[in-house]
Parts: C-alpha cells; sequence; structure tokens
C-alpha cells in the first residue's frame, strides 16, 4: 500500500486558500490599504467598523480566510525557495519555517478576532 | 559489455543555473505567480493590523489610515494589489485545469467554470465593499 502523507490534506488547504485569497483579499487590499488612507473613499467611522468587526460572522469569516491563506502562501513559498533559489536539500527547515510562520499568523489571527476585540 | 545507461543517468545531477527563471518569459511569469504568496502573506498581515488598530479604539484607528498613507505604505501596497490580481487571475484561469466538474453527468465547459467563478469574484466584491463603505 501506498505510503500515506499529510500532501493530500496540504493541497486542499492550498486550493481552499488560493480561492479565499482570489475572492477577498483583493477587493480589502484596494480598501483599507489604498482607496481609505488616500482618502479616494471617506473611511468608515470607527464605531462602525468596530461593529462589523464584532460580527461573530465576521469574525469567523475572516479567521477563516487569514487562516487558508496563510496556509496557501506558505505552501507555495515552500516551492518558491526550493525551485526558484533550488534550496531543496533544505526542506524539512524550510516547510517548518513556512508552516510555522503561517500558524504563527493564525494564532494571531484568532488572538485578535476572537479576544482582543 | 558496457555499463547500463541507466547507472550513469543515477550519477547524473543536471546543475540547474540559479537564475534559470530569468531566461524565458514564461519561467519569469512562474516564478513571479509562486511570489506572490509573499504578498498575500503581508495583505494578512496589513489586514490583522487593521483589526487590531480598530480594537484599541478610535485614535489607533486614525493612526493606522495615517501611517497607511505614508509614501513607502503605498507603494508596498500598490505593488502587493498587483499581485493579489496576478495570484487572482492565474487562479481562476487553472481551475478548470485542476478540477472538472460535472452536472447532471456532464462536463461543466472550462470556459463556464472559469466564468462562473470570475462572477463569484465580482459579487464577493461588490459585498464587502457595501459592508465596509456602504
Amino acid at each position: 500500500m501506498a505510503k500515506r502523507t499529510m500532501e493530500p490534506f496540504v493541497w486542499l488547504l492550498f486550493s481552499g486558500g488560493g480561492v479565499a485569497a482570489a475572492l477577498v483579499l483583493p477587493v480589502l487590499l484596494l480598501l483599507f490599504g489604498l482607496a481609505l488612507p488616500l482618502g479616494w473613499i471617506t473611511p468608515p467611522d470607527h464605531a462602525d467598523l468596530l461593529g462589523l468587526l464584532r460580527n461573530p460572522l465576521t469574525r469567523l469569516g475572516l479567521l477563516v480566510v487569514c487562516a487558508l491563506a496563510l496556509v496557501h502562501g506558505a505552501h507555495r513559498f515552500r516551492f518558491t525557495l526550493q525551485d526558484g533559489l533550488q534550496l531543496r536539500p533544505y526542506d524539512a527547515v524550510i516547510a517548518t519555517a513556512c508552516y510555522g510562520a503561517a500558524l504563527v499568523g493564525t494564532a494571531f489571527a484568532a488572538y485578535l478576532l476572537l479576544v482582543a476585540l | 559489455m558496457s555499463a547500463p545507461s541507466s547507472y550513469f543517468a543515477r550519477l547524473h545531477k543536471p546543475r540547474m543555473p540559479l537564475w534559470w527563471w530569468l531566461r524565458r518569459r514564461t519561467y519569469l511569469a512562474f516564478v513571479l505567480r509562486e511570489l506572490s504568496s509573499v504578498f498575500v502573506g503581508w495583505s494578512v498581515v496589513f489586514l490583522l493590523l487593521l483589526v487590531r488598530a480598530v480594537s484599541r479604539g478610535p485614535a489607533a484607528y486614525q493612526e493606522f489610515l495615517d501611517r497607511a498613507a505614508s509614501p513607502w505604505l503605498v507603494a508596498l501596497n500598490v505593488v502587493t494589489l498587483a499581485f493579489l490580481l496576478y495570484h487572482a487571475v492565474t487562479f481562476v484561469n487553472l481551475t478548470p485545469q485542476a478540477m472538472v466538474v460535472r452536472l447532471r453527468g456532464y462536463r461543466v465547459p472550462p470556459l463556464a467554470l472559469a466564468g462562473s467563478m470570475y462572477l463569484a469574484w465580482l459579487l464577493v466584491s461588490a459585498f464587502l465593499a457595501w459592508l465596509v463603505v456602504g
């Protein structure tokens, strides 16, 4: 029997994260990274934005998007380093660092969205 | 008797130059697409910093907006947005090749699949923009 690996599971998360990143991130970055800071659109009041973020659906949705997008980015960056810079022999270190960073980011997101808000 | 060629094939490890991906436009496009992962990561961090600022009160939120308007961050976010769009377009265009969707036994045409993902992208973007500034 073929050896079971984590690979299919990681690839599933990778595609989920790819979809999440594609659908959600561009508009949010356009709004909060450019349109609102540069005054193209009047920024929402702090109270309104806080209310929106405190909605349980927003908390959950943002957490899922952040977690999936981070795993997606980590998985892809792992192979970017391996193929782009030919660091395949160091895969163990690279994979640990990439997924570890995604895990730390997800923990930060969970703390912010579920505790700090 | 000559040694089997596979013997030498096993010994031969082709060495690729480090900058192999600068040789062709398609290679460069591939590596740029892979590099979009860095910008996906940065945009998540940026949005989380926004959430943190909002959680800390109106003054911190205003400070976040002011800081985001500084030239360096604007430049970084313009580049980030370009990579996010590149990621989104390449990901949508690849989906029909990576996934076969069947409806009532018929394969959904690749163009229809990509088209419905673009439609979903548009609807999600419009909905989120409406939530934030509507």
